[in-house]
């Protein structure tokens, strides 16, 4: 069953087109990496499907709802972890993810079986009562993701997870994301390679707006003289140098 | 509509605990009522009117509202764009309406406490003599209703400057002209200049016209109409505005 259906997304600012036509589908289990080179289009496509960016043209749909025509109903259903990792200073853990919940529309009771079912998966238990502003970033990253998740929808984009991570934290993040894989439709964007292979079962790679590969990490990198996913990714976006 | 309700009620005590973790709201309240009480007794001469009636108080809220209200407002819009939240809210299961209203009534609830923590004055004009109970509390409720407009400007620039400092400056610019247009100086320049037909309808879209009228103890259904058409209206464009920035 497809979770998520992007289909020829197409944004410009000002005379730059920023996505040109993107489209794929996501399936229930399935972790799906989002590859590009910086400004090849990745968040600018992310932004769109999450609903914080009003497409050209084009739709998303998630799980079965438009982000143009069911706005609110596509967005019930999306954990969206935006690049940065956004989150409110001022407020402590569990308040921000309280926040979260409730404005998703979980009960009083509901939002507090959720936060500590979240707070349990992204590590955080131990930083529930405290104020964000004083989390390291590692920490940070995690409160984030376990706001994505805390009404745990089927679909999940997640813009550079692991940014910000120590080794010990990615590995946990990696393990996380592998535990929801098997239910959920995840798209991931990042940079770093060796989670690609670690986390995801297909690699979508984007390049000036445009998907220039869909395949299976394994089938990519063989695609490549060298037979590593760098290879295959430095040949398929070496147009960026010339831009 | 119950989830944007459920929405609505969320960023509502977001905003407010927003307000009421830092000092910010304190120091409002605090301030607003140092300056509102020196104003009242200093440049009023609450005692030396003799008179048992709050004339002298309610004839600074405008002002002091100008001022202080656009403090309390600018930071709700701005300060989720400079800080990257902005992404964070737009994509919450929320239409972009619920929260506008939200995050306005946050900070209407602060201009609301602080105007509750002017009941002693009310107190103290009853202990002093008899006045008419009626008329102040109309206009207390005028008050709150003109307090809402300055908020709503305030909101609404908020969100279109993206940056405080911007748009706490055009939010006391644009507030001045929604009071100045009520002042009789304007009035009779206007009236001199464009003849008095004009200077009525510039005269009432002032935020201060119809609150003049409450203190007389004069309630005007066109009075409810008009703050609260005001409020909407602004709210509305707030709306547009926080709308604009999905466009990129």
């Amino acid at each position: 069953m497809e979770l998520l259906t992007v289909d020829r997304l197409t944004k410009s600012f000002g005379a730059r087109q920023a996505v040109r036509g993107v489209s794929f589908s996501l399936g229930s289990g399935q972790a799906t990496a989002f590859l590009g080179p910086n400004g090849a289009g990745k968040s600018t496509t992310l932004r769109m499907i999450a609903g914080f960016l009003e497409p050209d043209a084009g739709d998303a749909l998630i799980a079965g709802k438009s982000v143009l025509s069911r706005r609110t109903a596509a967005q019930m259903r999306l954990g969206y972890l935006a690049e940065g990792a956004p989150l409110y200073l001022d407020l402590s853990v569990r308040a921000f993810l309280r926040f979260l919940a409730r404005t998703h529309g979980l009960s009083p009771a509901q939002s507090r079986l959720a936060i500590d079912r979240v707070a349990a998966d992204a590590r955080i238990e131990d930083v529930l009562a405290r104020p964000i502003e004083t989390l390291s970033k590692g920490y940070r990253r995690r409160v984030a993701l376990a706001g994505a998740i805390v009404h745990d929808p089927p679909v999940l984009i997640l813009d550079e997870p692991t940014d910000g991570l120590d080794p010990n934290q990615k590995v946990a993040m990696r393990a996380l994301i592998a535990r929801m894989a098997p239910e959920k439709a995840i798209l991931i964007s990042t940079h770093q390679l060796d989670e690609v292979e670690a986390m995801c079962s297909r690699v979508l790679v984007i390049d000036q707006g445009e998907i220039v590969a869909d395949a299976a990490p394994a089938e990519l990198a063989a695609s490549a003289p060298g037979g590593r996913l760098e290879d295959a990714f430095h040949q398929l976006t070496h147009t960026e140098k010339a831009a | 509509m119950k989830q944007a309700l459920n929405a609505l009620v969320s960023v509502y005590m977001r905003e407010l605990r927003a307000y009421f973790l830092t000092p910010l709201a304190y120091i409002f309240i605090a301030v607003f009522l140092l300056a509102l009480g020196a104003f009242t007794f200093e440049i009023g001469h609450f005692f030396e009117s003799d008179r048992a009636d709050l004339s002298s108080f309610f004839a600074f809220h405008p002002w002091l509202y100008l001022v202080f209200l656009p403090a309390v407002a600018m930071r709700l819009w701005a300060d989720e764009a400079r800080g990257g939240t902005l992404e964070l809210i737009l994509t919450l299961p929320a239409p972009t309406w619920s929260l506008v209203i939200g995050k306005f009534l946050a900070a209407w609830t602060v201009a609301g406490a602080a105007l509750l923590l002017t009941a002693p004055m009310w107190a103290s004009v009853n202990w002093l003599g008899a006045p008419d109970n009626a008329a102040i509390a109309l206009a207390y409720v005028l008050s709150f209703l003109m307090a809402g407009g300055y908020l709503a400007i305030a909101c609404a620039l908020s969100a279109a400057a993206g940056n405080q400092v911007v748009a706490f400056v055009l939010s006391v610019a644009v507030g001045f002209l929604f009071t100045a247009a009520g002042l009789p100086i304007v009035a009779s320049s206007v009236a001199g200049a464009a003849g008095p037909g004009l200077a009525e309808g510039i005269g009432a879209f002032s935020l201060i016209t119809h609150f003049e009228a409450a203190q007389r103890g004069v309630l005007e259904a066109r009075a409810l109409v008009f703050y609260l058409g005001f409020i909407g209206l602004w709210l509305t464009l707030n709306a547009i505005w926080v709308g604009a920035r999905k466009g990129g």
